[in-house]
Parts: C-alpha cells; structure tokens; sequence
C-alpha cells in the first residue's frame, strides 16, 4: 500500500476548511447587511426623534374678547395682547408687556381674525380659544430649555417661566397636534410655518416631470428599440442617452435658466419650470429603463402577432406595450423618486425661495419639499431644527409611498417567461 | 385602450403653458444673511396689506446684484438684499442694462463674530491676533512666512493653550467678504511689512485664509457650526449675530478688541467687526409690480426695523434714530441715492 490518499480521501480532508470558508463568506455577507441596517436605522431614529415633536405644538387657552374698535382697525394681535393683560393683570412695566406678548405667536391675531370671518356675529362677545404660543415657549413645554442654568444664558426668563407654570396650573397650556404644520404654507415663525407649500410645489412640479417626461420616454424607447435601424446614429443616439443619465443634476438647472426663463420667457420660480427641468432630467432614466422593459419581452410574442397577420404597430401596441408596461411604470417611479428629492436644478431657477402662499397652479410661484428641508435647517430659530426633520419625515414617506407603488405594480402586472 | 391613453397622455406632455402672463407679486433676491429680516417683513407684508407675499430668494449678495441688474421687465428681480454694499462695477453693470435709478435703503447692522462653547474659556483677541491665526501667510520676525502658529498661546501667551481649530464661511458668502474685509484687511495693516507691499501682492496677503486645517470652511449652514462647536468645545465658528443669540445658552462670542458682541455693543458701533446691511429697489419697477411702494413702508416702519420692531426679534440691530429717519425718507421718496455709498 502506498502513502497516496484516495481521491476522496482528499476531499474530505478538504472538507472542513471549504465548510469554514463558507461560513465565513456567509458571516461577512451578514456583517456588511448590518452594518448598511444599523446606519438606516441610526438615520431613521435620528430623523424621527427629532422630528417627532414638530408634530405637535403648544396652544395657549385664552378668553379673547372681540373689541368692536379693534375690529374695525384690524388690529386682532391687539385684541389677542389685551386678554394676556386680562389673565395677568399685575404685570405693569412695559418691559414686561412685551415679554408677556410674546407668549403667544405673532400670528395668534389671524387665528382670531379668522374666526370672527366664519361668524361676524362674534364682534362684541368674548370667545374661547386656543392660540398657538411662541416658539421659545414651545420648546420649554417640549423641554428642550434647562430651567437649571442661569437666567443670562436662557432665551426665556424666570418671569416666563413663572407665567408659564401659572397657565399650565390651570391647565391654559397644552401640546395640541400641530394641524398648521400640514395645512400652511412657509412662514419666518417656527410655530406658524407648514409643509402644505412645498408638498403641493412638489407634487405640482412632479406632475408637470411626470407629463413631459413619461410620454416622451416611452415614445423614444419604442422608436429606439422596435422600430429605429441598428446602425452608428442610433448607436451615437444610445450613447448619447447613457451619457445624459449621468450628467450632475445642477446642469440640467443651468440649461432650464437658459432656455425656459431665458428663451422662452417663462415666470421665475414656477412649478412648470421646475417639472420641465427634472422631466429633462428624468427623461434618460424613463428611456433606459423603458427599453430594458421592451428587451424583456420575448421575441416569440412579438413573432406570434407578426404570424398572425398584425402590423408592426399592432404588434408593438396590443402586444408588446402592456406587457412591457409595468417595467416602464416602475422606471418611471423610480425616475419620479430621484426627481422629488432634487434640489440643485430647482437652485437655478428661483424654486429655493421664501414662498408664503400655497401655489394653486403650474405658473405659481412654488417651492418644493427639499427645496424647504434645506431653508428650514438653515434658519437660527432652534424650534426649526425640529421641523426640518419633520419635513424630512414627509419626504421619506413620499419616497416610500412611491417606491412600494413602484414595488406593488411590478409584483401585480409583471409576467414572468 | 391603451392606444388612447396614450394619446391622451402624449398630447398632454407635449402640451406647454403659454408666454407668461404680466407679473402681480414682487420678487426679492439677494444676501443670505439678510434673507431672515426680508422674509420677515414679506411675510408682514403678505399678511396684512391685501398684496400677494413676496417671493423672497437667498441668492447671496453678489448673485442678487447680478440678477437685479440684469434689466428691467417682468423677467427680472424687483428689490435685491446685500450684506456687503454695492460695488462700483456692479452700479456700472447695472448701468450698462439700463437699470439706472435705485434707491438704496440700509436696514440695520449684523455683527459677525467669533464664538465658542460656553463650557470653554471665553477668549479676548484683537483682530491683529485673528489675522495671525487664520491668514495663510503671516509676519513673523520681520518677514513673510507660511503661517507657523498651531495653537492660540504662540501668537499671545494669554490666549488659551489649545489648538487653532477655526469653523466659518466659505468664500462664496457675504459673511466671508465681510470678515476678511472687518477682521483681515484690518488686522493684517497693523504691520509695517505688509504695508510695504505693492497693493496686490498686500491684498493676497491680508485676505488668503490658511489652508492647513486650522479653518474649517464649515459651509454656508450656520446651524451646522453651532451643533459642531456644542460638540468639540476647543473650536471657534465665525458666523452672523442672530445665530449667537439664538443659541446664547450654548455658545459665548469671543471679546474683540476689548468689547464684547452684545446687541447694545453692535448698534452702538462699539463691536469692531459689524457690518451694515441693504437692500435695493429698482425704480423702474415701482407702479408696474404691485405692492413695492407699501412693501419699502412695512420694512421702513418703526414697528419692523425700529429698536423693538420685530427685525430686532429676529437679530437684526438696528440703526440709530436720526439714519431710520433718513433713510425712511429715501425710501418715501424713492430717492436715487445709489451714488451715495458705493464701495470702491
């Protein structure tokens, strides 16, 4: 007998270490899942504790009454200042006034104003309500105030502090859910500003990518792959396109300033603009993703129709399309995604703007949600951190709403050879 | 089925609004430091005059300029905000575009300063001192050399023993223009070594900032630096006054030149490194874009720009009685007083 092993003699020796391999491989495939998990979630916790708060907002519980001469002079603040005067009537130095004023927010006179336009009738009566408060008051009942450190070093005084606990005995001050944060538009005071702006920005501004850039997408990918010639324009054409899907966004900006508000004279800062610079934007992503749709179609179908006596355009539409489709829908969405969260294109054209009013049209002047991620973090006023993780979390439920559309009308219509 | 929807979806995306109809709502551009006080005041303005809010841009103070000059018309900017005043060569350029009558109004002062974490010494520097510690090239025995100093106690033994660790603007923003021209020109002209240079070669001197990681060009969100100060407690940030006074429980502004970067200081002119801000009306536009003439009363009001108007809320100090008047007036009477204060 020789000293030579068996071939499976080999192999077994073998075995253990080609086991051990595995399992390693397996546990550094884990370990790099983890690692990218353990990010996501750090980031999502991160957005979500600070966020968290914006959604609700500290009111104020006050008996405004509706002085007949303040009405006529449109002067609700004032009407809003005397009832704090009412419910602390020993304060008496000017100083103090304004300190006692600025519990409430700026803006608490249009919530008065407001109701008195619902029901004139309320003039000379004293109504109930809640006003929103400031937002330093806001965030010491959201406890991001130390009361421990010198009074010097606080935004709020002991005074405040010490009405503040006075309304909070009894019971004039609570955190309410912050319906404006969804129902405003922008605004310089933390407590007043809202997201419905730039929601509607962007989903205006979507709407008009979405028209321009889908129908055109598509149309150019059925001519490129079911009809177009194989030769070198349309490979120069292919390249071309490849090469646009990778061109930095704030270029396609750059020619959207050229052109549209150059050219063609369209108004600065509007949602139409803004959807025809990321449609151009989009328009490579929809075609490629619009032909590997159309790639994956298998050739027997198109075959059968042709068999059968159907036209090329037959073919292509009644056949070939709707089975196609859902990849191009999914393209798209994906397309529709990456357009939301842009912001360099929009910089170019006048969208990253201080914009109050909700736009009600494409020739509005808009903003969109990044567009008013990025002004609200940077703005001084601390209550604005929060709500730009706020605004954060109803960008990342937009992307997620879309992305499980995209998911849901792949698994629903997909067919699969 | 599909052949329709397609159609409909093909005419519909190929379909483009027409020209543009004439403007009713102003445009506003400009400085970023003084985009707060001039969205404040649209704000105002939007809420109680009837007019449309203003579309407020923050372009910086060079990119309004070269928008508001670009012309007269719809297509163009009605007011432009600057936190570092208008150049000569900016009133030709707007010249050469016809945008010859503008009214300039200042609104108040911005201090800038230089801060750090409460929880660390506070520190009292001149500005020759920050020159040392910040310009790429600096005077040391007589001569020109590449900046040596790693910590604050090589330049004066009596600031603090730690690490030159600067976070500020990038030179894109008015801020930066504004430092290197309040702290840098001014410190580095205290040596007779660079005044004996020729004017450029002195220029490139005074303004270059060090490259070796000692500044920290944070970007253009203040915020960030004040979480990253909050967090490295040996590190400075230089940025605009209403960021220190919002967070004054977590920052203290360094001492310059003996005077500390409080509200009273800056508008008193005592503060050194203070600056003042503007904006600038196109003429030609007022009576055609509704709302320009109430819009300059609103930010002219003693209840905005006033000592206890709410701009002085929001950081801005404001400017003594007498200029609020004058320049109130100015604004009244659409003066065309651009010449007045430009920068050479």
């Amino acid at each position: 007998m020789s000293d030579r092993k068996t071939n499976s003699e080999l192999i077994e020796a073998g075995l253990a270490r080609r086991y051990r391999a595995e399992r390693r491989f397996k546990m550094y495939g884990i370990a790099a899942t983890t690692v990218a998990m353990s990010f996501l979630v750090i980031m999502l916790v991160a957005i979500f504790v600070r966020g968290v708060g914006a959604f609700h907002q500290t009111q104020i519980s006050q008996v405004v009454f509706i002085d007949p001469e303040l009405a006529k002079e449109n002067d609700w603040q004032g009407m809003v200042k005397a009832s704090l005067r009412e419910t602390f009537p020993d304060v008496q130095e000017r100083k103090d006034k304004k300190l006692l004023y600025g519990l409430v927010s700026n803006g608490a006179g249009y919530d008065v104003q407001n109701r008195v336009r619902e029901d004139a009738s309320l003039v000379g009566q004293n109504i109930q309500l809640w006003l929103p408060a400031s937002d330093d008051v806001d965030m010491v009942m959201k406890g991001s105030v130390d009361r421990s450190q010198p009074e010097s070093e606080r935004r709020v005084s002991d005074l405040e502090l010490a009405w503040l606990d006075k309304l909070a005995a009894d019971g004039a001050i609570e955190l309410q859910f912050n319906t404006r944060f969804f129902t405003a538009g922008d605004s310089r005071e933390p407590e007043l500003a809202g997201i419905l702006g730039a929601v509607k920005g962007s989903f205006l501004t979507l709407m008009v990518c979405l028209l321009l850039s889908f129908p055109l997408g598509v149309m150019a990918a059925i001519y490129l792959e079911e009809f177009a010639p194989k030769n070198k324009w349309t490979d120069i054409i292919e390249v071309n396109i490849n090469n646009l899907a990778a061109v930095p966004s704030i270029v396609f900006g750059l020619l959207g300033l050229a052109m549209f508000l150059g050219f063609f004279g369209l108004p600065r800062s509007a949602s139409l603009v803004g959807g025809m610079v990321l449609a151009l934007m989009t328009l490579p992503t929809i075609i490629i993703a619009s032909r590997l749709a159309l790639r994956a179609v298998p050739p027997s179908i198109r075959e059968a129709a042709l068999a059968v006596g159907a036209s090329r355009l037959q073919t292509v539409l009644d056949h070939v399309l709707p089975l196609a489709l859902p990849g191009m829908l999914t393209g798209a969405i994906i397309g529709m995604a990456r357009a939301l969260g842009e912001t360099a294109p929009l910089l170019m054209i006048g969208m990253v703007a201080f914009i109050v009013d909700v736009p009600a049209g494409i020739m509005d002047p808009a903003t969109a949600l990044p567009v008013q991620i990025y002004l609200w973090a940077d703005s001084p006023e601390r209550a604005f951190t929060e709500r730009t993780a706020a605004a954060i979390i109803v960008l990342l439920v937009f992307l997620v709403v879309m992305n499980v559309a995209a998911v849901i009308l792949r698994k629903k219509f997909e067919q699969r050879w | 089925m599909f052949k329709k929807t397609f159609t409909a979806l093909a005419v519909a995306g190929v379909f483009v609004a027409g020209a543009a109809e004439a403007r009713d709502q102003m445009h506003i551009v400009g400085s970023s430091t003084v985009f707060p006080f001039s969205t404040a005041v649209a704000e105002q303005f939007g809420k109680t005059s009837g007019f449309k809010t203003p579309v407020v841009e923050s372009t910086g103070s060079g990119g309004g300029l070269k928008l508001f000059c670009a012309g007269s018309g719809d297509k163009h900017a009605d007011i432009t905000n600057s936190s570092s005043g208008i150049k000569q060569s900016q009133v030709d350029d707007c010249a050469k575009n016809g945008v010859t009558d503008i009214t300039a109004i200042k609104i108040g002062y911005d201090g800038i300063v230089i801060a750090n974490a409460k929880a660390a010494a506070r520190m009292d520097i001149t500005r020759q001192e920050l020159w040392l510690a910040l310009a790429k090239d600096v005077v040391k025995d007589g001569k020109i050399v590449a900046n040596p100093y790693k910590s604050w106690n090589e330049i004066n033994s009596k600031l603090p023993a730690i690490k030159i660790e600067v976070m500020g603007p990038p030179p894109t923003s008015g801020t930066r223009d504004a430092f290197v021209e309040l702290v840098m020109d001014k410190g580095c002209a205290k040596f007779a070594e660079v005044e004996a240079l020729d004017k450029d070669a002195k220029k490139a001197v005074c303004a270059s900032v060090r490259e070796d990681g000692a500044f920290i060009e944070a970007g253009e969100n203040d915020n960030l630096i004040v979480q990253k100060l909050d967090a490295n407690h040996n590190a400075f940030g230089i940025f605009g006054y209403s960021f220190l006074d919002q967070n004054m429980d977590k920052l203290q502004g360094s001492v310059v030149e003996g005077k500390e970067p409080t509200f009273e200081n800056i508008a008193a002119s005592k503060y050194p490194v203070s600056r003042p801000l503007w904006f600038y009306v196109k003429k030609a536009h007022v009576g055609k874009v509704p709302g320009i003439k109430e819009f300059m009363t609103e930010f002219t009001s003693e209840k905005a720009w006033g000592e206890e108007g709410y701009l002085a809320e929001k950081g801005l100090i404001p400017m003594p009685k007498a200029e609020r008047e004058k320049f109130r007036n100015a604004a009244m009477n659409l003066v065309n007083n651009v010449n007045d204060d430009v920068k050479k």
